[in-house]
């Protein structure tokens, strides 16, 4: 779809989907999933090197920095001055400055904290980041994000790794309806039909990560959110007709079969 | 000397580099971060930076995460 760019921070990307590299099984399945998601936008971590490993392949290696914007998150981080320190060692590799700003301390539920959020928000756009918050999907939280200068905000449908779907649609639909900045569904889509409905609600973009590396066939589920997130996005510029409490019949209500002959009885 | 790396003691020899220390580990420049008691090292520096008697060093480098 050229004729309708996905921007962040004046920056146009084409796809809609972005893709967290986390968990896969070998470096050909990240692979097989980056190349049939057609990714432009994919996530990192950084963490303490293992020392105890001479050979290490980076998973640098796997990304082409021509082709994808490497997102470096701040997960990890259990604080805002924690997540600001790994936002600027990302950014000192190498990196542009653009982080995904994670900041979930509780391990159970990896929900993201609202308060150290806003507060390392502040600081990384001050530092001349474009941030990309990951949040609770809680519509006010996402404006006062905004009102900082976040460059997205990025609600979760339900815990990360869930593979829950859409939780969370009633507030998602609030944030897209309020913002003024895109909105990047994120964590909890376990299938394509969980994108595809996040689209459909209005989402500029989705990011998988789990759903592709538990699939058996990573690459092949990674071409399928690309086809759910395109559809959903064909459908919610399309327009959606209302939801209704009765049918609404598809085909007319007149000239049944039975009137006919009626009609013809009554003139016999 | 004793510099604390990644949490755990290691001898390195006197006037090792921060280039030297990831060649003796088997690690490319690329990708990793250095940091030294706190202060990120610019990688244009990883040639000239010598560690210090008692440094606290934490190298972090990109892995897979969503």
């Amino acid at each position: 779809m050229t004729d309708d760019p996905f921007v962040i921070a004046g920056r146009s990307f084409r796809s809609r989907l972005m893709v967290g590299t986390g968990k896969f099984s070998s470096a050909t399945a990240l692979q097989a999933a980056l190349d049939a998601s057609d990714a432009e936008i994919v996530t990192v971590a950084l963490r303490r090197a293992d020392l105890s490993r001479r050979e290490q392949d980076s998973i640098m290696s796997v990304l082409d920095p021509k082709r994808h914007l490497i997102l470096p998150n701040t997960s990890g981080a259990r604080n805002a001055e924690e997540a600001v320190r790994l936002a600027r060692m990302a950014r000192a590799a190498g990196l542009e400055p653009w982080v995904k700003l994670e900041l979930t301390p509780e391990p159970k539920y990896l929900l993201p904290d609202p308060i150290e959020t806003l507060k390392a928000a502040e600081m990384l756009v001050r530092d001349g980041f474009v941030v990309l918050p990951y949040i609770q999907a809680d519509p006010v939280l996402a404006k006062k994000l905004e009102e900082v200068g976040t460059a997205t905000v990025m609600p979760l449908g339900a815990p990360i790794g869930s593979n829950r779907g859409v939780r969370t649609r009633d507030m998602i639909r609030i944030i897209i309806e309020q913002a003024t900045v895109p909105v990047v569904v994120d964590a909890g889509l376990g299938a394509p039909s969980h994108a595809a409905e996040a689209m459909e609600l209005g989402a500029d973009a989705v990011l998988v990560n789990t759903a592709l590396a538990d699939a058996e066939d990573p690459g092949a589920m990674a071409r399928a959110f690309a086809l759910a997130v395109e559809a959903g996005r064909l459908a919610y510029r399309a327009g959606m007709g209302p939801v209704r409490d009765t049918a609404s019949a598809s085909s007319p209500l007149t000239g049944f079969l039975d009137e006919l002959a009626r009609g013809k009885a009554a003139t016999e | 000397m004793k510099i604390t790396l990644n949490g755990e003691m290691r001898d390195v020899g006197d006037g090792t580099t921060v280039a030297g220390l990831l060649k003796d580990l088997g690690f490319q420049t690329e990708g990793v971060v250095v940091e030294i008691n706190g202060t990120i090292i610019d990688r244009t520096r990883f040639e000239d930076t010598k560690f210090s008697e008692g440094d606290r060093v934490e190298l972090v480098r990109f892995v897979g995460g969503g």
